[in-house]
């Protein structure tokens, strides 16, 4: 690792943004293996293999660290380590490369998402080797077909029954569960069918085999299996990608908190572990986890991911503070007023699970395609039986016709048609800065009519800076002496806008007031206008004075500045055909001074999040499809309940996981998005389209009975070809439009 | 045709050593992180050759 490596703070592809430090202590999800020490953390912004390195290698350097892993797939890091290494020391080492961590709590559901996905995986392995031996076999029959001995042609028959019945019993598991569960609770779904298809096909192939016949299913029953499968697989690995998305929610609340016992010691706990009354210490930098009322001490706190108030507001003992609140400057005591279950976070996340509720219901093209079509196949193949019965063939006839019926409709195309369209998608938005986090998501965001932004952090940077105005550069100077001193979002912006230089003499900081320090001898004062005496009328907006000795204040603005990209993307998404709202819970002039320099007429100012929701129902009950797209804690219910909606990847972990996608920075991957997702839409609808249009060509063959093994070979290969030839081709046409 | 009384169990052999390799490395957990793994083939240790 160079030195320049260690000065780039979060990934070095750029292609996460850099996260903010969490300063909580992991030590309560140490977990202890004999002499070992383990803890998992969720390590957010690793996206490439630099990032690999650079954490892996950092945490390995620490004292005693037998083992460091960073999985890149699902952000996992797990350590091993002997020794009394301190937890904090090792999320401390991953937070200064510019990663955000929180400690995870193993052995939850995700172990049973990555079983599902490992058995799936390994069922179509086998399944794969059984279709390619049995192809073998088959190829040599149908190739030899005249010439070859019965005999012969029996044997080869018998050898791919035996590959077939134990491929059957694992791969068709996933299958004949699924359909023995909805059978018992007398319904039916896909894979009533499916097994259905596999068991007869199966059993009038053995009866076959055994008289000696010409046709055998052996190798249809397994190319089925093995085409079946690649789709479940897909989707199983889209869906675990989800799910370890979500986590995002459950890991915000395992932070831990710093309680204050009664003899002033302290001691870090899990904040699900807080109750009502307990006293807590809150550092600066820390979050809250829960309500607390505040004590003691004085502070600025940031609420802009609660509230979406860009600008920090003071805290003093007595008033409250939300959970979600970030503190600046001084540490704060306060006691809990709501157990962490209780609090606004415990709010948000029931306003998340209505959302998903709300999703839940959702119907995807797959499910409405697969309702359509079981009753259909099963209809055609019993009406197939009973009309080949009637003219007046045997019954060993007639069930051979009726199952190579059931075999050749079997949805191979159909069910490929959805996933494979899904993975090609989201690895073209991913290259895009897209993070998808739900196959149906693209659904969703494809039927989309309107968009609502959040303004702070979304259309804004959500980071104050200094206006191009008239500041003498020695008055900078002066302020960024004392600036530099302090957290303040205001005073961060101006040793921006300074860069890097000396620090004034002895400052103080008032909580609420300003900063006073000694420059060139003199005792400044930078702060508001209270605080320096400035003419307190004029003070509008973000803004600073700067009192040197008995001088006139100076003043010094800030602007909360737009995304660069903002203007383009909002015309091009105008372009898709969507409407634009801002939806803020900022100041009014502040959102009316944005939503002016982006030409957005409709706004909303001093939002709560339930006004969020609420403004959100109302468009949803007006017939539009609403696409929200936000960032803070304040948007995460909105977020849940849209129709679709998209978080930038800086925004705080609940917003991310309650969001359908997580977009990396700016605002140019927006309109990626919509379109990309549209022409997803498209491709699945064709894809469907041309799998209908398959069994009308194949049925009527197989009525009349000229569906033999090769037919059904070459139906099923061809179709479920295309359709993944016309998933692929998704992926070069918008490459070139892009 | 008596050859294929050797030939088709060699074949099937030989498709199930490939099998077994797979769910061996399935089981230990070679599937578990595809992305990484891309990466990871790329990342050169920082010690100069012939050292630890």
């Amino acid at each position: 690792m160079t030195s320049a490596d260690l000065d780039i703070k979060g990934c070095p592809s750029r292609l996460a943004p850099p996260d903010a430090p969490n300063t909580s202590d992991p030590a309560p999800f140490v977990r202890k293996v004999g002499q070992q020490s383990r803890l998992t953390l969720s390590v957010r912004g690793a996206k490439c293999g630099a990032c690999l390195s650079r954490i892996e290698g950092a945490v390995a350097a620490l004292p005693g660290v037998a083992s460091a892993r960073l999985n890149l797939s699902n952000g996992r890091l797990d350590v091993s380590w002997t020794g009394d290494l301190a937890a904090r020391r090792i999320s401390a080492a991953v937070n200064d490369l510019g990663y955000g961590t929180s400690p995870l709590d193993t052995g939850s559901g995700d172990q049973a998402h990555k079983k599902e996905e490992q058995s799936l995986l390994l069922a179509m392995g086998v399944a794969g080797f059984a279709t390619a031996n049995i192809m073998l076999l088959s190829v040599s029959v149908w190739g030899g077909a005249g010439e070859m001995g019965e005999a012969t042609r029996q044997g080869l028959h018998a050898v791919s029954g035996l590959i077939a019945l134990p491929t059957l019993l694992f791969s068709g598991q996933p299958f004949f569960k699924s359909a023995w569960n909805v059978l018992k609770r007398r319904r039916t779904n896909m894979d009533v069918p499916i097994s259905l298809a596999l068991i007869l096909a199966f059993s009038v192939s053995v009866a076959e085999t055994i008289r000696g016949g010409e046709h055998a299913y052996f190798d249809a029953a397994c190319m089925l299996l093995f085409f079946l499968l690649i789709g479940r697989f897909l989707d199983a690995r889209v869906r675990r990608q989800a799910y370890s998305a979500a986590r995002g929610l459950a890991a915000l609340s395992s932070r831990t908190v710093t309680r204050l016992a009664v003899d002033g010691t302290s001691q870090s706990l899990r904040a699900e572990d807080i109750r009502r009354g307990d006293r807590i210490l809150l550092a600066p930098g820390e979050r809250a986890v829960v309500d607390m009322k505040i004590e003691s001490g004085e502070s600025e706190v940031d609420e802009s991911l609660v509230t979406g108030e860009s600008l920090p507001r003071f805290s003093a003992p007595g008033m409250s503070l939300m959970a979600g609140a970030i503190n600046l400057s001084h540490p704060l005591i306060g006691r809990a007023t709501a157990a962490s279950a209780d609090s606004l976070l415990a709010d948000i996340a029931r306003m998340l699970e209505a959302g998903e509720q709300k999703r839940s219901t959702y119907r995807r093209i797959a499910d409405k395609a697969v309702s359509l079509y079981v009753p259909v196949v099963h209809s055609v193949a019993l009406l197939t039986f009973l009309g080949w019965l009637l003219a007046g063939r045997d019954m060993r006839e007639a069930i051979l016709i009726a199952v190579s019926t059931l075999i050749i409709t079997c949805p191979c195309a159909l069910a490929l048609a959805a996933p494979v369209v899904q993975v090609v998608a989201a690895g073209r938005l991913f290259r895009g800065g897209v993070y998808l986090k739900s196959g149906d998501a693209l659904e969703r965001i494809a039927a989309c009519d309107h968009v609502i932004f959040d303004k702070t952090g979304t259309l804004t940077l959500g980071t104050p800076r200094l206006t191009a105005q008239q500041l003498q550069p020695a008055d900078l100077a002066v302020a960024a002496q004392l600036g530099r001193a302090s957290r303040h979002p205001l005073s961060r912006a101006l040793t921006a806008a300074a860069g890097p230089g000396p620090v004034a003499l002895g400052v103080k900081e008032f909580p609420g007031l300003g900063l006073e320090g000694e420059v060139d001898g003199v005792t400044c004062r930078l702060g508001s206008a209270v605080w320096t005496g400035a003419d307190a009328a004029a003070h509008t907006g973000a803004s600073l004075f700067l009192a040197r000795g008995s001088d006139t204040p100076v003043e010094i603005r800030f602007e909360d500045d737009i995304q660069p990209e903002a203007a383009a993307a909002i015309t091009q998404l105008r372009r898709l055909g969507l409407g634009v709202e801002i939806v803020s819970g900022d100041r009014p002039e502040a959102v009316a001074d944005v939503a002016g320099k982006l030409g957005i007429e409709t706004w909303m100012a001093a939002a709560s999040p339930q006004d969020k929701v609420r403004r959100l129902t109302d468009l949803e009950a007006s017939g539009k499809r609403v696409l929200m797209i936000g960032d803070g804690l304040n948007d995460a219910g909105a977020l849940a309940l849209a129709h679709a909606s998209a978080a930038p990847g800086g925004a705080l972990d609940v917003s991310q996981s309650a969001a359908d996608a997580v977009y990396a920075s700016g605002l140019a991957p927006l309109p990626l998005l919509v379109r990309t997702a549209r022409r997803a839409r498209a491709a699945m609808l064709q894809n469907f389209a041309f799998a209908a249009a398959y069994n009308f060509v194949a049925v009527p063959i197989a009525i009349i009975g000229y569906a033999t093994p090769l037919v059904a070979a070459i139906a099923m290969s061809g179709s479920s070809l295309i359709v993944c030839l016309n998933a692929i081709r998704l992926n070069l046409n918008t490459e070139k439009t892009a | 045709m008596s050859g294929l009384v050797f030939l088709i169990p060699i074949a099937l052999l030989m498709g199930l050593t490939g099998l077994v390799a797979f769910i061996w490395a399935v089981r230990s957990g070679q599937f578990d992180d595809p992305d990484g793994a891309a990466h990871r083939i790329l990342i050169s240790p920082d010690t100069p050759l012939g050292e630890p």
